[in-house]
């Protein structure tokens, strides 16, 4: 019977107006690797938050039977000391503690009333070779880059002695040199016995390293596939996710029509006085009208850096040298207001801290960088501003009840829609999108993928910044590729592959 | 026959909706309703009459709450944009001393109103720069403040010690009353005028807010519904007039508060300004990336701040008819509790200066209610503290439940 670790059977679960999971099945074997996919809003995550207590018992209805018997979670704790573990996509860390204080937080070891502080660097030391980061456990947390962050998650999972890991998008925010180290690390835990249930959006990994596949679609479970013995196509998943077929994952642009050059940066360098560091060396780069340029390169190239250095320079760097020309015409910005009136559109990327006012509604975020337009004299007609943003809703299509919805209950997907809708309220001639569908479904991936042609056809350009290949290579006519605040190189039609990009982005020659 | 009931059910389905999406805007206005009943039965219980409820009493009321008021008002902004005034209570007692000090050198009264004003505004600007460009969380600046000023105000008043103010005009803002032009029976005909003037300003406003919205084929209450509000609203302010025109009539107090409330409403609801505030309240950075002036915007509210500080402390100074060296002790806190307690966000983002001014209303009906049923001075502190406690408690509930579902 042990070769079941996991079953759970017939979970439902509503949330008021919702029904997020509508008895779901879901059986994970013993010392695989189990990838858990499925668009947002399918109900993975309230699935693994049932599984870990966070959801608690009775609030759900279903079994949960964890080697052979029914367990009933009230909390994290107890699901803890059942070995299940489960790592958030918000890593939940301390930045001002140590690494090792990190690891055992919560559980600290003990000699009598006192923490023993030479065990626990000790045994953090242990953990640390074991997720193969190689940095003493004296370390702040904040000196660690996200990848690194990951793995003392990981460490902190192990010294619960986790035997089932549950890990909810462990590589959104990593690049890919970090992600492939994390699937490696996550293959040698399986050989030490640990069960892994991953959730992901990146098919391309789930392909390399599933052995089985879930697919939930609208709260139900759609399918498992073993992918153990006969490999599982990306497209094959897609299909089940979607419920169709979804031949181009990039839609194509009816006619481009690319003109001359709209904006560039010419010899830009950037110093930022708080890290006390050159963040860009002589950038140079020109778009042209009507075209979308991709700007590709690893987690910390300097590419969020160049589009914030160029929108009103609000890190506060000291430009060290170059120019920026829009239209012919030299031109310095000192806020992003006056990046905007010049026509230039900044999308962050990470749209929920920095991108939207999540406590307002659809109709307030779509208009709020542009509220000039609908001024009557000095007053805000809200009449005429319900009717515009009714207007981007139903044109771009925001699935809510009303544009009187709060954003802060939309889905990721409508989120990222409603900071485009802001934008393109805006008009601007030159738009910048940063990751503009992370952490966000397929369906809705190409839903933004077709406005961005959209806007391109009408004459707008787009910088698109990403950090997943295909994507740029994708969507874009040309590329350039930054590697540690300089351009690296610059890559077009058949050049464009993932392995030219990625020697490019790591600054290293093509064999 | 049926399609009457119909309409009916229709109407009635229309009313709870409107309700329930309102409770919170509601609420205020209950729980002042309650408070007013409660001390009108406690009166009558207690003392033998309902003292509570005169126009005497209601006049004395909307008199003292007049200072509170205002601040509340400018408090509101500063909390809206997640931040917080400390300095407001020493300062408006400041502020008020020097309107005092300039009166006994013989400054005309129209001259040291608005020297005191400006006074106020300049200490605003000042603490907003400091906090928006150097820096300094706006507690500790604001703290600073509140030692700084109550440095000051000891200063002002030390050669004299208490300031008596002799001036009638002065002392009228905060005791006085419209003139009487004219009488209808026994009844302040200026007052009765000014009522049906509001009642007036107000249908014309609706009237022409939902036509206008009609034009755009919105959705909006239905016709029997919107009487209702319009009647409702008629009712209250005409209650209102006529309590008041029954005593002295409109105190200049209730002609300020309502100019200032409805300019900053004005300016929150329909303005780029109030859209920044709020929208800068909500998210500060992703505000400073949609073209917000953010260091601008904040120096602007404290600015306003800083203005309401000397508008409180000039009618603190008029109603007590002196400035006195502990004037202004714990009026931030009373500002800052009105604005909570009348669902200005603890975490910024939300809020409205109309109900902040109830909220004041709210915190000085307890203060003049329990005086007058002879409640000690430490039993009131310890009641307001758990009614304000409780307030905020389920208002925090309340939204909690609304963010999950």
């Amino acid at each position: 019977m042990s070769d079941i670790i996991l079953e759970m059977r017939n979970i439902s679960k509503s949330f008021p107006g919702v029904k997020a999971l509508d008895g779901v099945n879901f059986t994970v074997k013993t010392g695989e690797i189990h990838c858990l996919v499925g668009e947002n809003g399918a109900g993975k995550s309230t699935l693994m938050k049932i599984l870990s207590g966070i959801h608690r018992y009775g609030s759900y209805e279903g079994d949960i039977i964890v080697g052979g018997e029914v367990m009933r979670f009230h909390s994290i704790r107890e699901s803890e000391s059942a070995g299940i573990s489960i790592i958030n996509q918000e890593l939940a860390l301390i930045p001002e503690l140590s690494v090792a204080e990190n690891i055992f937080f919560g559980h600290e070891i003990m000699k009598g009333r006192l923490i023993d502080w030479n065990e626990t660097m000790r045994q953090a030391e242990g953990y640390l070779k074991q997720v193969r980061l190689n940095v003493p456990p004296s370390t702040p947390m904040r000196e660690l880059r996200v990848g690194s962050q990951q793995l003392v998650e990981i460490a902190k999972s192990l010294s619960k002695h986790a035997r089932l890991m549950i890990l909810d998008e462990p590589t959104s925010s990593l690049n890919e040199e970090d992600s492939a180290n994390l699937l490696n690390l996550l293959r040698e835990l399986k050989q030490q016995g640990v069960t892994i249930i991953m959730i992901s959006h990146r098919l391309k990994e789930v392909v390399q390293i599933a052995d089985t596949v879930t697919v939930l679609r609208d709260g139900m479970s759609v399918c498992s596939l073993d992918a153990a013995g006969a490999p599982v196509t990306e497209s094959e998943i897609i299909r089940y996710m979607v419920g169709r077929d979804m031949a181009n994952i990039y839609p194509v642009r009816a006619e481009k029509n690319i003109g001359d050059v709209l904006f560039s940066v010419k010899n830009w360098s950037a110093y930022d006085p708080k890290l006390r560091r050159e963040v860009l060396h002589d950038v140079n780069l020109e778009v042209r009208r009507g075209e979308i340029v991709g700007l590709a390169g690893l987690m910390g190239a300097g590419r969020t850096e160049l589009a914030l250095s160029i929108f009103g320079n609000t890190p506060g760097y000291r430009i060290t040298g170059g120019e920026l020309v829009m239209d012919g015409e030299s031109v310095r910005f000192d806020s992003p207001r006056e990046a905007i009136d010049h026509g230039i559109g900044y999308a962050t990327e990470d749209r929920k801290k920095n991108g939207l006012i999540l406590i307002q509604d659809i109709r307030f975020n779509t208009t709020f960088a542009n509220l000039k337009a609908l001024m009557k004299g000095r007053v805000i007609s809200e009449n005429e501003e319900v009717v515009q943003a009714n207007r981007l809703k139903d044109s771009i299509n925001i699935k809510a009840p009303s544009v009187q919805q709060t954003v802060l209950n939309l889905s990721g997907g409508n989120q990222q829609k409603v900071v485009l809708a802001k934008w393109i309220f805006a008009r601007p001639k030159l738009m910048i999108l940063d990751e503009p569908t992370r952490g966000i479904d397929v369906g809705a991936k190409y839903e933004i993928y077709s406005l961005m042609n959209e806007m391109v056809s009408q004459g707008m350009s787009i910088i698109m910044i990403s950090s997943e290949l295909l994507e740029v290579i994708g969507m874009s006519d040309r590329i350039y590729v930054m590697c540690e605040g300089r351009i690296t190189g610059e890559v077009s039609g058949a050049q464009a592959t993932e392995q030219n990009i990625m020697h490019l982005a790591t600054d290293t020659e093509v064999v | 026959m049926d399609q009457n009931k119909t309409a009916k059910r229709a109407l009635a389905q229309e009313s709870v909706e409107m309700l329930r999406k309102n409770i919170r805007n509601y609420a205020m206005y209950i729980a002042l309703a309650v408070i007013f009943i409660v001390f009108q039965v406690l009166s009558k219980v207690m003392l033998g009459k309902g003292l509570f409820l005169t126009a005497r009493n209601i006049t004395n009321l909307i008199n003292q709450t007049g200072y509170i008021a205002v601040m509340a008002v400018g408090m509101t902004l500063v909390l809206i944009i997640c931040q917080i005034d400390l300095s407001v209570g020493f300062g408006a007692g400041f502020l008020g001393a020097c309107a005092a000090r300039l009166m006994t050198m013989q400054v005309p009264i129209p001259l040291v109103i608005l020297l005191v004003l400006a006074l106020g505004v300049l200490i605003g600007l000042v603490q907003g720069t400091i906090i928006g460009k150097i820096g300094v969380p706006a507690f500790v600046t604001t703290l600073a403040g509140e030692f700084i000023f109550r440095g000051l105000l000891t200063l002002v008043t030390e050669a004299s010690g208490t300031i008596p103010i002799t001036n009638d005009a002065f002392n009228a803002l905060s005791n006085g009353f419209v003139p009487e032009l004219f009488t209808i029976g026994k009844y302040h005909g200026l007052t009765l005028l000014v009522g049906i003037v509001a009642i007036a300003l107000i249908f014309v406003m609706e009237i022409r807010k939902r036509r206008d919205m009609m034009r755009y084929s919105f959705e909006t209450i239905s016709a029997p519904l919107f009487a209702f509000k319009l009647a409702f609203f008629a009712a209250l302010i005409g209650a209102l007039t006529v309590v008041l025109a029954g005593y002295k009539g409109i105190s200049w107090t209730i002609i300020i508060v309502v100019v200032i409330v409805s300019i900053y409403n004005f300016i929150l609801r329909n303005t780029r300004t109030g859209r920044y505030i709020y929208g800068m309240g909500g998210n500060m950075e992703a505000a400073s990336l949609s073209g917000v002036n953010v260091k601008r915007t904040l120096i602007g509210v404290f600015a306003s701040m800083g203005c309401m500080t000397a508008l409180g402390g000039i009618l603190y100074a008029s109603r007590i008819n002196s400035a006195t060296p502990t004037a202004g002790m714990g009026f931030e806190l009373d500002a800052i509790a009105s604005c909570y307690i009348a669902g200005v966000s603890t975490t910024g983002g939300i809020g409205s200066v109309v109900n902040s001014v109830v909220g004041a209303f709210v915190i000085m009906s307890l203060t003049n209610g329990l005086n007058l049923i002879g409640i000690g001075i430490s039993y009131q502190y310890l009641i307001k503290g758990i009614i304000f406690i409780c307030a905020v408690a389920l208002d925090v509930r309340g939204r909690g439940k609304k963010a999950i579902g």
